[in-house]
């Protein structure tokens, strides 16, 4: 009998074995060194290219594809980790359809842009799997310089800071609240954009110019405190990422069933065998960004059944691209718009059963509810209405550390309000909480941070 | 780490990549964006008497494209420089004086006298440049006025020219050949009589690049008309490798330096004109086609290269293709290759089963028990190639080495080397075999 018929609910091992497999297996496939070289012979080498100009690190796009297009493939990587060390990353889930894949002169010219992303993959894939050796290194450490940097957070942000400090002579702690480094890189991304336990692998390479110390199991606020630090180091970075989730603020909210879905998004990524993790028949996402659609997306490949992602505005409204609303719908996503929550029904065991939507419109840009009112039936749903900053981390701190809408408030060089205190990447107010702004953010921290210590 | 650093006939630069004379390097403005962006040198476009040449005033260039509008050959009706001599003097002291680490070669074309040459050559030398190119190439315009290619076709007018500026000047002197001749070997030699430090070769070949049809005229087309011009680009770069291999094989030329020009675009391009034996490269086309900035692929791609190689300078890989080059009557006649396609690379377009039947030897199948499938035919191939050369998927079919029994013709290989002048088929056969 149909697995799924006769289990109601949520349920874990809904599908075969094999389909585990294949339904995690990548998003796409990598470039073979055919298709590379095609793909570079397309790029027609633009001035001032418009592909780096859309780049938040400004990679040198032309010249690496170039340096694919004449063999010259560990080169090509070269220059994309110059600009960006976590290059191997963001060309797996930097949203190019929006960056500049949508810049290149060939989306204008005929429709069909240069694939700068998985050129991007096909180049820092081959340097990974040359290992370290091969002649000379890629970056090499300068001599000690004698200064000690702290740093918060060995996602993205932190890491790509302590990079470019280490390489720079300077000695570097980092303390990571979780037990494996990477951030959301590790925690947060699609299971099936980062396959093969690729996020600790750059993590490793990253570690490998020397200089970086991490210390795992030490938050903020908890075994090391911001004060404490500044007088201990010479400068800090806080790359704390968003410890919260918005709540929903419904009846029902805290009903068994109910679920944040960035917490379970972290539990898939260390799930070792997916067959494991319980999934429900029936899944709604409240939500429109990249957490909806990776939600979503991760409950159908495991069995559910029906998955609906349900947003309070249309789809040019919503934070996810039409790329990766598109994604989703192929995937056999159901995605509403243009309705909000009302509340988390619940069934006699007590459990989530269903959730109430209210139809919404846009009048004269404020959101209202019509009054018409629709259930979708559901034994799973997940919160993914936005990611929130912590402040309280900061030992009360706060006053000195400005705030901008909730998050922390830095100049362009990503100085807080506290002297000898940089941050960046999500923590910070005005970003785009994408991968390659926050290694941009760590960069210019750390360039900010050198100057300062280099007098 | 590799070092690029380079010394041509006494005169250094950060890098082999010079930027050949032509518009590129026809003013200041140019020369310094191409220094900002790191080339190692240039050859100033070259310089005439005054009252200065005219250009036309319409097109002066042409193409020829391959998919993609990728350009693949290009031609040029311009002339030499058309500003004022003092001017130019002027600007080429200054860049002197602030780039003193880049090199700075003056290329010069005057009227095939004494006189003349000697005049030029002391106003050069007033601007602290490195050397002088003496331009015996271009085949359009001047040649027609008893210079550029006029000269450099008459191997008696090379070497009294360059006998005559080695002797008005100290600085070193580099003749640049025109390919439109039918031996370089001849042109080389008269360079080298005449006590030149090196030559420089290929410049432009003649050439009329298309024809427009509705005007009936080739193109590039001034008012209804058209005139031959100077081809250059990828396209001959065979030609340009060919010629410089030709002097560097040469027993009468032997040693000296060689500047290697023609359709240089990439680090590969370059290593290749080096391990034939020039010593430097010089740039243009590829220039004016993609910007001054393709300079970062080269040097990077090189230095990769090298350390991959383990050659820590330039002179340690500079000519070492040299002593592999021969005549065809020597090549082993023993050497026996079949084609291999590579079934889980092949796209199956079947173009190397189409050439190979109609045009070839018919050693490629089509079809396997019933389905599309492409297969080479040791009993038919012939080991010649062409299936490599049409497949658009590299390395999908590679040559692979055979002995023992050739299916083609059912007799052993010989192991051992043997070549055309020892064969039973031809009448001039010797004994021995010279290889």
């Amino acid at each position: 009998m149909d697995k799924q018929n006769s289990r109601p609910g949520i349920a874990a091992g809904q599908l075969a074995p094999e389909a585990y497999v294949e339904n995690f297996s990548e998003l796409h496939p990598p470039l073979s060194r055919h298709e590379a070289f095609v793909e570079a012979d397309r790029c027609y080498f633009c001035f001032d290219a418009p592909c780096t100009t859309a780049c938040p690190t400004s990679i040198d796009i032309a010249l690496f594809i170039r340096q694919i297009a004449t063999d010259n493939v560990k080169g090509a990587a070269g220059t994309i980790l110059g600009q960006n060390i976590m290059g191997g990353m963001c060309a797996r889930v930097c949203p190019v359809e929006t960056l500049c894949e949508q810049a290149c002169v060939r989306q204008a010219g005929e429709g069909k842009p240069v694939k700068i992303g998985l050129l991007q993959r096909h180049a820092t894939d081959y340097l990974m799997a040359s290992g370290p050796t091969g002649g000379r290194p890629l970056f090499e450490r300068a001599a000690p310089s004698g200064k000690h940097v702290a740093i918060i957070g060995a996602g993205p942000a932190g890491l790509a800071c302590a990079h470019w400090l280490a390489m720079r002579g300077h000695d570097i702690t980092i303390f990571e609240a979780r037990e494996k480094p990477g951030g959301l890189n590790e925690y947060g991304i699609a299971a099936y954009k980062t396959l093969d336990n690729f996020a600790q692998r750059e993590v490793e390479f990253i570690l490998s110019i020397g200089g970086i110390a991490i210390e795992y199991g030490k938050a903020l606020g908890r075994a090391v405190d911001l004060a404490g630090l500044r007088a201990s180091h010479d400068a800090v970075f806080l790359g704390l990422g968003l410890a919260g989730v918005n709540a929903l603020g419904l009846e029902g909210e805290n009903l068994a069933g109910s679920t944040d879905a960035v917490g379970w998004i972290a539990v898939l990524r260390q799930t070792a065998d997916l067959a494991d993790l319980p999934v429900g028949r029936r899944v709604v996402v409240i939500g429109g960004g990249m957490t909806a659609i990776d939600a979503a997306v991760q409950s159908k490949l495991l069995g559910a059944r029906e998955v609906t992602i349900v947003y309070r505005r249309g789809p040019e409204q919503m934070k996810a691209s039409g790329y990766e609303q598109d994604v989703a719908r192929t995937r056999g996503v159901t995605i509403r718009h243009w309705a909000r929550p009302v509340r988390l029904i619940e069934n006699d065991a007590g459990h989530l059963c269903g959730v109430e939507f209210e139809h919404t419109r846009n009048d004269n840009g404020i959101l209202v509810g019509t009054g018409e009112t629709f259930v979708l039936a559901a034994d799973m749903a997940f919160k993914a209405i936005g990611q929130t900053f912590d402040p309280a981390t900061l030992n009360g701190s706060g006053e000195a550390m400005k705030l901008e809408g909730g998050r922390i408030a830095v100049d362009e060089e990503r100085r807080t309000g506290l002297a000898r205190v940089w941050a960046g990447g999500d923590c910070i107010a005005g970003g785009k909480d994408l991968t390659v702004t926050a290694v941009e953010d760590g960069k210019v921290a750390a360039e900010s941070i050198h100057r300062a210590l280099s007098p | 780490m590799a070092d690029l650093s380079s010394t041509f006939i006494g005169i250094k630069s950060p890098n082999p990549f010079w930027l050949a004379s032509a518009p590129p390097t026809d003013k200041k403005y140019n020369v310094e964006r191409a220094f900002a962006q790191g080339w190692g040198g240039v050859v100033w476009k070259t310089l005439g008497e005054d009252p200065e040449i005219v250009n036309v005033n319409g097109p002066r260039y042409g193409a020829v494209h391959g998919p993609d509008r990728r350009l693949l050959g290009f031609t040029n009706i311009e002339l030499i420089t058309d500003r004022p001599l003092s001017v130019n003097l002027r600007e080429i002291k200054e860049v002197k004086r602030a780039w003193p680490d880049r090199a700075m070669i003056v290329s010069l074309m005057v009227p095939c006298e004494e006189a003349n040459w000697s005049a030029i050559l002391s106003r050069v030398e007033d601007t602290e440049a490195d050397g002088v190119e003496l331009n015996f190439g271009c085949p359009h315009g001047m040649s027609e006025r008893g210079m550029g290619s006029a000269v450099g076709q008459v191997p008696e007018y090379i070497e009294m020219v360059a006998r005559w500026c080695k002797q008005h000047t100290r600085m070193p002197v580099i003749v640049k050949l025109t390919p439109n001749i039918a031996d370089i070997r001849f042109p080389a030699r008269a360079a080298h009589k005449g006590g030149a430090d090196a030559v420089s070769l290929i410049n432009t070949v003649s050439s009329i690049i298309s024809v427009d049809l509705d005007a009936m005229a080739p193109e590039p087309m001034i008012d209804g008309k058209g005139s031959h011009g100077g081809y250059c680009g990828p396209a001959v770069r065979p030609i340009a490798l060919n010629m410089v291999a030709d002097i560097a094989c040469d027993p009468a030329t032997k040693g000296l330096p060689i500047s290697g020009i023609g359709g240089i675009t990439t680090w590969r391009d370059a290593a290749e004109f080096m391990a034939l034996g020039a010593g430097n490269v010089q740039v243009c086309t590829a220039v004016m086609t993609y910007g001054f900035k393709i300079i970062a692929e080269m040097v990077e791609g090189l230095e990769a290269w090298m350390d991959e190689k383990g050659y820590s300078t330039i002179d340690d890989f500079v000519g070492l293709a040299v002593p592999n080059v021969t005549d065809w009557q020597h090549l082993n006649l023993n050497y026996v290759t079949k084609a291999r396609i590579d079934q889980d690379l092949c796209i199956q377009c079947g173009r190397c089963h189409i050439v190979c039947e109609d045009t070839a030897h018919q050693a490629i199948t089509h079809t396997i028990n019933g389905e599309r499938r492409f297969e080479v035919i040791d009993e038919e191939c012939v080991g010649c190639n062409l299936c490599v050369c049409v497949c658009p998927v590299l390395d999908c079919i590679t040559m692979e080495t055979i002995r023992g029994i050739d299916p083609r013709t059912k007799q052993p290989i010989n192991p051992d080397y043997g070549n055309w002048t020892t064969h039973p088929n031809n009448p001039m056969a010797v004994k021995d075999a010279a290889r």
